[in-house]
């Protein structure tokens, strides 16, 4: 059965057009037609993070939304969030916190941060792990992830 | 994924249409965060898939004093947590509903969906149960109101009949002297699935000494969430003890049956349940205005 629809939609602040099968995640559209490979692919059933998103201004998981259910909507994935002026300030504090090691979940971890310092310019300790709650990293043991959010959050 | 129709309606009156000309074949789309797992896992089968995220009244939260609150049965959890009236009047359904998942799951996770989901240890419903709320539900032959707690029958399994859906929750307003609370084991901080969830509302009486009702429920014990009716009923009109906490824990505890699976053995599930009640209990007369009892 093919059910193509035809989307029309704004992501990192252009306006794309794609054809998806009613079925398809946005997570897949994303990846697999158009190609933005930055939005990881970790437990697809909402766990994770990995895949998050900025849609609509609010933080979700990609995993979880149909792509057709975006029509009409903005988006904001990983690749939007770096300036023209180079590094988000979220992404220089990881990477001078060395707030990662293998870096799969990163991507989903910065989305994540975005959406709460863009609601929340000057979040406490608690603060940002309960908003990092649905964000899991193998790798560092979250602190390294906390302190480069604070720290970004100052800066 | 498996291959399924999408449809976004604009009105309930269209919604309740495609149901019936699906014959069964169709499911509700809120949030996603349960049923498009079971769609990608094969748990569940749908030819149709109808979003009713784009209704308004489904999404809407209202209140007012004499009619107490509606929450559409698609508003997301996160809406329904950060609303001011559902914060002043309906803690116990705040507390279990900040519970579910991270704030990823809260932006998208409906509270109807959590209903209709039906899992034995869904957090909303035993919090909805002590806060007396019920489901309107509305389907080709008119709408009918059942409280909440005889909505779920089996796991995953729920009272809609075929064409039928959940149009919204209702909760009456509390009356004075009213607390409520819930909460859960988990073996970590947070996003987990509840070993055992339990709630409990209580009315005090003017001094804040004497229970005027109390209502109790259990989570991820038995099939469904539980209604502990017996043991709230044995402390309307009984003193704030703590022997009558107590007794009223056990009371819950006694009608608990739970299995042993990989979150907890059925022993340590019966025993949270007098903890874990003894402890909604405690929180609820808090709130209520009531004395702390040793």
């Amino acid at each position: 059965m093919s059910n193509k629809s035809h989307i029309t939609a704004t992501i990192n602040g252009e306006g794309v057009e794609f054809l998806c099968e009613t079925h398809q995640s946005l997570l897949e559209v994303l990846r697999e037609t158009l190609g933005l490979m930055g939005t990881k692919e970790g437990c697809n059933n909402g766990n994770c993070g990995s895949c998050n998103v900025i849609l609509d201004g609010m933080l979700v998981n990609s995993c979880l939304v149909l792509a057709v259910e975006i029509q009409g909507r903005s988006i904001t994935t990983i690749e939007g969030i770096a300036t023209a002026n180079g590094l988000h300030p979220l992404q220089q504090k990881f990477v001078e916190h060395a707030a990662l090691q293998c870096g799969y979940c990163t991507p989903g971890f910065i989305v994540a941060s975005k959406a709460l310092l863009d609601q929340n310019e000057n979040p406490n300790e608690q603060e940002v792990r309960e908003w990092l709650a649905g964000n899991l990293c193998r790798c560092t043991g979250y602190d390294r992830i906390v302190r480069a959010v604070m720290d970004a959050a100052k800066s | 994924m498996q291959s399924f129709d999408y449809i976004a309606p604009k009105s309930a009156d269209e919604v309740i249409k495609l149901l019936a000309g699906k014959n069964g074949d169709a499911r509700i789309l809120c949030g996603g965060t349960d049923l498009l797992v079971q769609l990608r896992e094969g748990r569940r089968k749908a030819k149709l898939v109808i979003d009713i995220k784009n209704i308004p009244e489904l999404t809407q939260i209202t209140f007012d004093p004499k009619n107490g609150l509606r929450i559409g049965a698609a508003a997301a959890s996160h809406n329904i947590c950060s609303d001011s009236n559902v914060s002043k009047y309906y803690p116990g359904l705040v507390d279990a509903v900040k519970l579910i998942g991270g704030r990823q799951i809260q932006n998208r996770a409906s509270v109807g969906g959590n209903l209709c989901n039906a899992s034995p240890a869904a957090d909303a419903i035993p919090a909805l149960i002590v806060h007396e709320a019920s489901c309107n539900i509305t389907g080709p032959n008119g709408s009918r109101v059942l409280p909440v707690e005889e909505f779920c029958t089996a796991p995953g399994q729920n009272a809609l009949k075929a064409g039928e859906f959940l149009e919204s929750i209702r909760i009456p307003t509390p009356k004075e002297r009213f607390g409520a609370h819930y909460l859960r084991f988990i073996p970590r901080n947070e996003m987990d699935i509840a070993v055992v969830g339990a709630g409990a509302s209580v009315i005090l009486d003017d001094e804040g000494k004497r229970f005027v009702s109390a209502r109790i429920a259990l989570g991820a014990v038995a099939p469904t969430p539980l209604f502990a009716s017996d043991a709230g009923d044995f402390l309307s009109r009984k003193d704030v003890t703590r022997a009558n906490i107590k007794e009223a824990a056990r009371l819950a505890q006694s009608i608990a049956r739970p299995i042993t699976d990989l979150r907890g053995t059925a022993e340590h599930r019966k025993h949270l349940c007098a903890v874990l009640v003894e402890r909604a209990l405690d929180k609820a007369i808090e709130r209520a205005g009531g004395q702390h009892v040793q």
